[in-house]
C-alpha cells in the first residue's frame, strides 16, 4: 500500500548483545528437533542488531553503518519482533525492534516505526504472535529495492531466511 | 399481508430511484464565490448523454455553469466492475453568491441538490490569521493541562491557560459526509475547504471511481489566499508535514497515506513558511530514510525555488532578522513529543537531538510572515495531543497540550503589536478521555486500584513547577491525575506515567487481531483490560463529540454556537476577504 521506509533507529540497545549465557541457551534450542533447522552453527553467524544498523542519522538521510556494509552479501542473525505479514501472500515480513502496531495512530496510514529489516522466507513459515521474539537467519542485502508483488520499498532485507522463536 | 408488503416494495423501489444519482458538492454546501472547485454528477445507470437533462436553478446547466460537463459513458471501479455514468466539470467557479438548486434527471434517476454560494468581500476585516490546530484537543487535555501547569488550590485553578482568555466560542460538529466518526483528514479539510468530505479525503469529495487522484476537487485556503491576496501562508506541525492536518492546508487526494504525492501539493503552493517533520518523503528513493517511490529530490527542487533549508534548532533560531522562504525539517518522521524531547530523553530524541519545539516553531514563523505587509495565514498544529491520546499516553499528550498552549501564548504576544490578527484555537476532532480523579501511591490497597481517589478522596495532585517553565519537574508524582479512555483495545493498564517511551497498548497478532502488548504486563500492579472495541482497533479510537472552538480579534464574533467544521472556513474566508476577484 505504501512505501517501506528504513526511517532513522529509534535505539535504545533493548536487543541487547547476546550473552554467553543466551549463546549457550540458543545452541542447545538448537540441538532440539521441535523448532526449524537454522542450519548449521548458528553462534559462528554473525550477529547485528537494531542498533547498529545506521552509521549516520540526518533529516537529510541515513547511512548505512561500517558494519552493515562488511556484512552486505553475508548470512547474519537478527532478533526482533515480527510485525503481521501485509497480505497473506506476502512472502515476506517486516521485522522490528520493539512489538507494534502497524499503524500506532490511525486507520488508514501503513505508517512504518523508525528502524525495521524486510525478510524473504526461504520458504513459508507460520506467522508467530507479535508478541514473541525471533531470530532471524538470513543473507544481508543492502540497498533500496521494491517488492515487486506489493510495490513495498526496502533498503534492508534477510534473503534466503529462516526464523525461530528466540 | 401480501398487499403491504407489495406497496412497501414499491415504495422501497421509488425512494431507491430517486436518490439513485449523487452529486457534488453534496447538498447544502457552502461555497466561496470565485473558488473553484468540481462539479461531479454519478449515475447509477449507464445511459446516454442526451437523456441527462441537469438545470441550475431552472435554466440548462452549460449555460449557468458557462460550460458542458465532461460526460463518461461508464465508470469502471476495482477489479472490472462498471458503475453508471458520470458527468465532471472541473474548475467551476460562480462568481455571484447565492442559492444555487442543482436538478439531475437521467432515465429514472433524479437528484436535487442545493448549494450556498457566499461573498467574502475584500478587504476583509484580519489582515492576519493564525490558525492553531491541536489535534484531538479535548475538554479534557485542557483541564488536564491547566492542572498540570498551573496547579489548583481550594478548587480554583491557580493560573490560566493562555486558550482560556479567548474571548468568543464555539461548539463544532466534526462529522464526516460518511459517517457520524471522523478523522483527522476530513475534519481539517473541512476547515481549510468549507466543505465536508469523508474519512481519509483532503480537499476532495470522495467519488466512487478507486483513483485516489481523480476525485472531484474544492479550493484549499492556501490556493484561495494565492489566488485572491498577496498574503504570505504558513504550515507549521510537529508532525510530519505529509501527516493529514498539514496536508490539508494544501493537498488533494482521497487517501491522506498518499504522502509522496502530498509533498508535490505543497510544492504547487509553495507556502513562504513550512517547519515540522518528515523529510523522508522528500528525499529521492535512492537515499537511504527516503519513503519515496521515485527520483524525486524535493530538498533541492525547494531549495532551487528560493527556500532557505533549516534542519534543527540552532539553524532555526539562526533564521531570526533574515528574510524569505523556509522549509525547516527537523525528522524524518513525526518530530518527538516534549515529554521525551524535553525531560525524558526518550523516543528517537538520541538519534534527533536538537528538534525545536511547537513554540520556537511559531515564533520563527511569526517573524517571517509578519514581513509580509499584505498579512498572512498561518496554521499551527499541536500534532501528538492526539498521536499521545491514541495510545492512551496521557501524561505525553498533557504535556504536549501545554506545549501548544504555550504556542498559543507566543500568538497572543504577537498580537499585542498586531491586533488585525484573527486567532482560532480549535480541535479536529475528540477523544474518549476523561480526567475522574487521582491516582495516589500513598493510599492504602494492594491493587492499583484502590489507589484511585475519587470525589473527595481524590484531592489534588501533587505536582511541582519549581523551574516556572509550565511543565511539571516530574510526571511521575505520588499523587497524579487518574486519566481513562472511554474505548480500548486490550491493553495493560499500569496506572503510571510511561517512562521508557511513549506508550504501546496492543500488537497484532497471527489472526490479525490488536491484543495486549506483553511488554507492560510485569510492570508492578498492571491489569490487564479487555478491550470494547473492535479486535482490529489498535488504539483507542476519535469520539464523536463535539469540539470547543475559542478565538479572539477581528472576526472572532463570528464563532458562536454550534457550527459545522465548513461554517468555520466561512468565518476565516470572510475575515481574510477571500471572496476578492483573482489576482490578474
Amino acid at each position: 500500500m505504501r512505501a517501506a521506509d528504513e526511517r532513522t533507529a529509534a535505539l535504545s540497545g533493548r536487543c541487547g548483545s547476546v550473552s554467553v549465557r543466551r549463546r549457550r541457551l540458543l545452541q542447545s534450542l538448537l540441538a532440539l528437533p521441535l523448532g526449524l533447522p537454522l542450519g548449521p552453527a548458528l553462534a559462528a553467524t554473525p550477529g547485528l542488531e537494531f542498533g547498529e544498523l545506521y552509521g549516520k542519522v540526518s533529516v537529510l538521510g541515513l547511512e548505512f553503518s561500517d558494519k552493515v556494509k562488511a556484512l552486505a552479501g553475508q548470512a547474519v542473525t537478527m532478533r526482533g519482533f515480527m510485525a503481521p505479514p501485509l497480505k497473506a501472500e506476502a512472502r515476506f515480513f517486516v521485522l522490528t525492534e520493539i512489538p507494534m502496531a502497524l499503524c500506532p495512530f490511525c486507520s488508514s496510514d501503513a505508517d512504518w516505526p523508525d528502524n525495521i529489516v524486510v525478510v524473504y522466507l526461504d520458504h513459508r513459515q507460520t506467522f508467530v504472535q507479535a508478541n514473541a521474539r525471533i531470530e532471524v537467519r538470513g543473507r544481508l542485502e543492502v540497498g533500496s529495492w521494491t517488492d515487486p508483488e506489493t510495490g513495498f520499498v526496502s533498503l534492508l532485507r534477510l534473503r534466503g531466511a529462516e526464523f525461530r522463536s528466540d | 399481508m401480501r398487499i403491504l408488503l407489495a406497496a412497501l416494495a414499491a415504495t422501497s423501489v421509488l425512494a431507491g430511484a430517486a436518490q439513485a444519482a449523487s452529486v457534488y458538492p453534496l447538498d447544502r454546501a457552502t461555497i466561496l464565490a470565485g473558488s473553484p472547485f468540481d462539479f461531479k454528477v454519478e449515475l447509477d445507470s449507464v445511459v446516454k448523454p442526451e437523456d441527462v437533462r441537469i438545470t441550475v436553478n431552472g435554466e440548462d446547466y452549460s449555460q449557468a455553469f458557462g460550460a458542458p460537463a465532461q460526460f463518461v459513458e461508464a465508470e469502471q471501479g476495482k477489479d472490472g466492475k462498471t458503475f453508471g455514468s458520470a458527468l465532471l466539470l472541473r474548475a467551476l467557479k460562480l462568481d455571484r453568491p447565492g442559492t444555487y438548486t442543482v436538478e439531475v434527471s437521467a432515465g429514472s434517476e433524479h437528484k436535487r441538490v442545493s448549494w450556498d454560494v457566499f461573498a467574502a468581500p475584500a478587504p476583509g476585516r484580519a489582515r492576519n490569521v493564525i490558525f492553531f490546530l491541536g489535534d484531538g484537543l479535548s475538554v479534557a487535555h485542557r483541564t488536564g493541562a491547566r492542572l498540570m501547569s498551573k496547579g489548583m488550590t481550594e478548587g480554583k485553578a491557580n493560573g490560566r491557560l493562555n486558550m482560556d482568555d479567548l474571548d468568543h466560542m464555539a461548539f463544532i460538529g466534526t462529522s464526516s459526509t460518511n459517517a457520524i466518526a471522523t478523522d483527522s483528514a476530513n475534519t481539517m479539510s473541512a476547515y481549510m475547504t468549507g466543505h465536508k468530505t469523508a474519512v481519509n479525503a483532503l480537499g476532495v469529495y470522495a467519488d466512487r471511481t478507486p483513483s485516489p487522484f481523480d476525485d472531484p476537487k474544492v479550493e484549499t485556503i492556501a490556493e484561495a489566499v494565492r489566488r485572491t491576496t498577496g498574503k504570505a501562508i504558513g504550515v507549521v506541525s510537529t508532525a510530519e508535514l505529509e501527516d493529514a492536518t498539514p496536508a490539508a492546508v494544501v493537498a488533494h487526494t482521497r487517501l491522506r497515506a498518499e504522502k509522496a504525492a502530498i509533498v508535490g501539493d505543497f510544492y504547487a503552493v509553495k507556502p513562504d513558511v513550512m517547519l515540522g517533520g518528515g523529510s523522508a518523503y522528500f528525499l529521492a528513493k535512492t537515499v537511504p530514510g527516503s519513503k519515496r517511490k521515485d527520483d524525486k529530490n524535493y530538498i533541492e527542487l525547494f531549495k532551487d525555488a528560493g527556500y532557505t533549508l533549516v534542519t534543527d534548532k540552532a539553524e532555526l533560531a539562526a533564521l531570526a532578522g533574515g528574510s524569505g522562504k523556509v522549509l525547516g525539517l527537523f525528522h524524518t518522521g513525526n518530530m518527538d513529543v516534549t515529554l521525551d524531547r524535553e525531560f525524558l530523553k526518550k523516543g528517537t530524541v538520541a538519534k534527533f537531538p536538537n528538534q525545536p519545539g511547537l513554540v520556537d516553531m511559531t515564533r520563527a514563523a511569526l517573524e517571517r510572515l509578519a514581513q509580509n505587509p499584505n498579512g498572512f495565514f498561518l496554521m499551527v498544529e499541536g500534532a501528538s495531543v492526539d498521536k499521545m491520546s491514541h495510545p492512551m499516553d496521557w501524561d505525553r499528550a498533557l504535556f504536549e497540550t501545554i506545549e501548544f498552549d504555550q504556542a498559543i501564548g507566543v500568538a497572543r504576544e504577537f498580537v499585542k503589536t498586531h491586533p488585525d490578527t484573527l486567532i482560532v484555537v480549535t480541535g479536529d476532532h475528540t477523544h474518549g478521555v476523561s480526567i475522574i480523579g487521582t491516582i495516589d501511591d500513598d493510599k492504602p490497597g494492594s491493587e492499583m486500584r484502590d489507589k484511585v481517589g475519587v470525589y473527595a478522596a481524590a484531592g489534588f495532585p501533587n505536582y511541582t513547577d519549581e523551574n516556572g517553565d509550565g511543565f511539571p519537574d516530574r510526571v511521575d508524582v505520588s499523587r497524579r491525575l487518574a486519566v481513562f479512555s472511554s474505548n480500548f483495545p486490550d491493553y495493560y493498564e499500569t496506572f503510571r506515567p510511561k517512562l521508557d517511551g511513549p506508550f504501546e497498548p496492543a500488537v497484532k497478532n497471527e489472526k490479525g487481531e490488536y491484543v495486549a502488548n506483553a511488554a507492560y504486563k510485569d510492570v508492578p500492579g498492571a491489569v490487564l483490560r479487555v478491550g470494547n472495541l473492535p479486535k482490529d482497533a489498535d488504539t483507542a479510537v476519535h469520539a464523536v463529540d463535539d469540539v470547543v472552538l475559542q478565538a479572539t480579534g477581528p472576526g472572532a464574533d463570528d464563532f458562536k454556537g454550534y457550527m459545522e467544521e465548513s461554517d468555520v472556513y466561512r468565518v476565516l474566508a470572510t475575515a481574510l476577504g477571500l471572496g476578492a476577484p483573482a489576482k490578474p
